[in-house]
C-alpha cells in the first residue's frame, strides 16, 4: 500500500517535469578574460592579437643562426625540417625555367613562401610553437625578429626591414593570390 | 550441390554464395580437389598438448595481446620530416578483421610529440564571441549527457604514396593505408557547452587549441561543432590513450584527422579562419591550375581491400579466397562497394557488413575463386550521397603531380602467379 502511495507521488511528480522545458546544464565555470591572457595566443591575418613590440631582419638572422638553422637549414631551403622558404612544388608546364626550378628545389616540399597565404601564421606559429626543442621560450621582439628574417630568406621584404603588429599584416605573401576556399561544402555537391 | 556461378570475370562469385544458410557447397566446377581426397592419410595421432597437462597461469589486471601476436604493432615512418619530431604511426589495418581498431593500434600523427598532462589541472576553455567565457575541468564535464559514436578518422595524407609517386611503390596495405582508423568515442555534445557559453550573432568560426608543446590550432566552422561534434573522453570503452589526445580530444565525425584536435583545451569563437600552420601548408591542396585549395575538411569515399593486399602471399597459388576490405566516407553511410578481379574489366557488388553507421568503417567480402593467373583486384565504393570513387587518372586530373592530401581514388592490387601481391597503378 505504502508502495503504491510512493508510485503515485512520483507518477504525479513526473508528469510535470516531463511537459516542462529541459532543464538548462550549466556546470561550466565562469572564466575571467584575464585568466586567458597568456592562453590567449591566436594572432589573425588582419593582425588582431599581434602584441607590441618589434624586430629586426638582422636581429632575426642571428638568432635564426643560433637556434633555428640546426633543423631548417642555414638558408632555410636544407631541411631535414620543413622548408622555410623557395617555391611550393609547383611549377606549370608552360614555365620556361621548369628544369632550372625543380633543380633549385628538389625536394618539391611545401614552403612558407611558396604555399602561405599570410605573414601573421609565421608570427603566430614561432611563438607557440618553436623553437621545437624548447616551444614558448621566445620572447615576442625574437619572433617579430625571426618573422622578418623567414619573410626576408622568401624576399618578401628587404633588408633593413623591422616589423611590429602595424607593419607585419601589410606584407604581401604570394600564396595569397592562389587561395581557394573548399568551405562552405554541403555533402550534396 | 548448389550452383555457383561467377558475377563477374576473374572468378568472383556472388557475395551471399557462403552466407546462406543450410546449402552445402561444392568448389568441384572451379578446382579439382578429388586427386588430393584420394591420396592415402598417413598423418600422425594427435597427442595431449603440454598446456592441457598443467594448471593455467594467472590473469593480469590489465590484459595484453597473446605473446605470439605482439608482433602486431603501428609501423613508424622513417624519413624527413620525422626526424624532427613529426611522427606518423600507422594502423595494421590488414590485421584488422572488424570495424574497430584497438585503441594501443589507434593511428597517430604528431607535430610535437605527446605531451604530459595532469588531468587535474587540466581545463577545456570557451571564450571570444561568447556571452560567458567558460571552463570545465574534467570533473565538471562528466556531469553532462554522454553521447558515444562509432566513427573513423582518417589523416588528409593517407595514401598519399600512390598520390604523389610517379609509379607504384612495393608497399603493404598498412604503409600505404595505416593513417585511418575506427573507434567507438564517448564524450559531450559541442553544442551544450557552446550554448551553455551563449554564442555572438557574428560568430562564425572555432579556433581549436591543444596543450600540446606546439599548441597545435585549427580554424573549425562553427556549423560543424553545432551538429556532430563532441568533446571526446573515452575511446573504446575507457579513457583517451595519451597519443589519442588524454584526457580530451575534439571529435569532428568525417573530418580530416588534423582537425580532431588531441590534448584539447581551448575553443577561440570568432568571426573568421585564422589561418593556422597547418591550414595553411602541410594540410592544404595544390590544384592542376595552381589554385591552392584550403579548407576542404570532409574525407572523401574510399575502400580498400584489405585482404588480400600489397606485400601479402597467398598460401597456394589458386583456389578459393575471400576477397575482404574496409570502405568509409566523411560525408555519410557507405551504400555499396563493387569489387573487379579482372582489373576493372567487370565488377560485382559486395556482401557490406552491417551495422553499416554513418562516418564509421565498413566491411565488405565477396568470395573469389582464384584460377591462378596474374590478378589485378580493385574496390569502388559509393557513399548514401550518390559520391563514388574516382580513378587514379581521373583523381589526377585535379590536381597538381605533387599535391598528395585527401587521395581517395581506387586502390589495385596485382596477385601475381606466385600469390605475392604487389600494389599496382591501373
Amino acid at each position: 500500500m505504502y508502495k503504491c502511495v510512493q508510485r503515485a507521488i512520483l507518477l504525479a511528480l513526473a508528469i510535470p517535469l516531463s511537459r516542462a522545458e529541459l532543464p538548462v546544464l550549466a556546470f561550466g565555470q565562469p572564466l575571467n578574460p584575464a585568466q586567458l591572457k597568456a592562453l590567449d595566443i591566436t594572432v589573425f591575418p588582419d593582425g588582431r592579437n599581434l602584441p607590441d613590440g618589434r624586430g629586426s631582419v638582422r636581429a632575426g638572422r642571428s638568432l635564426y643562426a643560433g637556434r633555428c638553422a640546426m633543423c631548417h637549414g642555414a638558408s632555410g631551403v636544407e631541411g631535414p625540417s620543413a622548408r622555410l622558404a623557395g617555391s611550393d612544388g609547383f611549377f606549370g608546364w608552360s614555365d620556361p625555367l621548369r628544369p632550372l626550378r625543380i633543380l633549385q628545389y628538389p625536394r618539391l616540399m611545401l614552403s612558407v613562401g611558396g604555399q602561405w597565404p599570410y605573414a601573421s601564421t609565421i608570427f603566430d606559429y614561432v611563438r607557440r610553437a618553436m623553437p621545437h626543442y624548447a616551444p614558448k621560450s621566445l620572447s615576442d621582439e625574437e619572433v617579430y625578429a625571426l618573422t622578418a628574417y623567414i619573410l626576408h630568406l622568401n624576399r618578401l621584404v628587404e633588408e633593413d626591414t623591422e616589423l611590429d603588429r602595424h607593419s607585419l599584416p601589410r606584407v604581401v605573401l604570394p600564396g595569397r593570390a592562389r587561395e581557394v576556399s573548399a568551405w562552405p561544402e554541403k555533402p550534396a555537391d | 550441390m548448389t550452383d555457383l556461378k561467377q558475377v563477374a570475370g576473374g572468378g568472383l562469385l556472388d557475395r551471399r554464395a557462403f552466407l546462406r544458410s543450410g546449402i552445402g557447397l561444392s568448389l568441384a566446377g572451379f578446382a579439382d580437389t578429388s586427386a588430393a581426397q584420394a591420396l592415402p592419410v598417413v598423418a600422425p595421432a594427435y597427442d595431449i598438448p603440454a598446456w592441457m597437462r598443467m594448471p593455467g597461469g594467472a590473469d593480469l589486471a590489465y590484459g595484453l595481446p597473446a605473446a605470439q601476436e605482439q608482433a602486431l604493432q603501428r609501423q613508424q615512418h622513417a624519413g624527413p620530416p620525422e626526424d624532427s619530431g613529426f611522427a606518423v604511426w600507422r594502423t595494421p589495418l590488414a590485421s584488422q578483421p572488424g570495424v574497430i581498431t584497438p585503441s594501443g593500434l589507434h593511428f597517430a600523427v604528431h607535430h610535437n610529440g605527446i605531451p604530459d598532462i595532469d588531468p587535474q589541472q587540466h581545463r577545456l576553455m570557451i571564450h571570444g564571441l561568447v556571452e560567458r567565457p567558460l571552463s570545465f575541468d574534467l570533473e565538471q564535464l562528466a556531469r553532462y549527457p554522454l553521447v558515444s559514436q562509432i566513427r573513423f578518422i582518417e589523416c588528409s595524407g593517407n595514401t598519399a604514396a600512390n598520390a604523389a609517386s610517379p609509379w607504384a611503390r612495393d608497399e603493404s596495405c598498412q604503409q600505404l593505408f595505416g593513417e585511418i582508423s575506427g573507434s567507438e568515442w564517448a564524450g559531450v555534445p559541442l553544442k551544450l557547452l557552446l550554448r551553455e557559453a551563449g554564442i555572438k550573432p557574428a560568430a562564425k568560426w572555432v579556433i581549436a587549441e591543444g596543450a600540446d608543446g606546439g599548441s597545435h590550432s585549427r580554424s573549425v566552422p562553427l556549423e560543424k561543432l553545432l551538429d556532430d561534434a563532441i568533446v571526446a573522453l573515452y575511446q573504446n570503452g575507457e579513457r583517451l590513450r595519451p597519443s589519442q589526445g588524454y584526457p580530451m580530444r575534439l571529435l569532428l565525425p568525417g573530418w580530416e584527422g588534423n582537425v580532431n584536435v588531441k590534448w584539447l583545451h581551448r575553443l577561440e569563437v570568432c568571426d573568421a579562419p585564422a589561418y593556422t600552420k597547418d591550414e595553411s601548408g602541410l594540410y592544404s591542396e595544390v590544384l592542376a591550375n595552381g589554385e591552392i585549395e584550403r579548407f576542404s575538411f570532409f574525407m572523401d569515399v574510399k575502400s580498400v581491400i584489405t585482404h588480400p593486399s600489397g606485400q601479402q602471399i597467398l598460401p597456394e597459388a589458386l583456389g578459393y579466397y575471400e576477397i575482404a576490405g574496409l570502405a568509409w566516407s566523411g560525408y555519410g553511410r557507405i551504400t555499396r562497394v563493387e569489387v573487379s578481379a579482372d582489373g576493372g574489366l567487370s565488377w560485382a557488388d559486395a556482401h557490406l557488413h552491417g551495422p553499416v553507421l554513418d562516418k564509421a568503417l565498413t566491411r565488405f567480402s565477396i568470395p573469389w575463386q582464384w584460377d591462378g593467373r596474374s590478378s589485378v583486384l580493385l574496390s569502388r565504393a559509393t557513399d548514401e550521397f550518390g559520391r563514388v570513387q574516382p580513378t587514379r587518372a581521373h583523381w589526377k586530373r585535379r590536381y597538381a603531380d605533387h599535391s598528395f592530401n585527401h587521395y581517395n581514388a581506387q586502390q589495385a592490387w596485382r596477385v601475381a602467379r606466385n600469390g605475392r601481391v604487389e600494389n599496382v597503378y591501373v
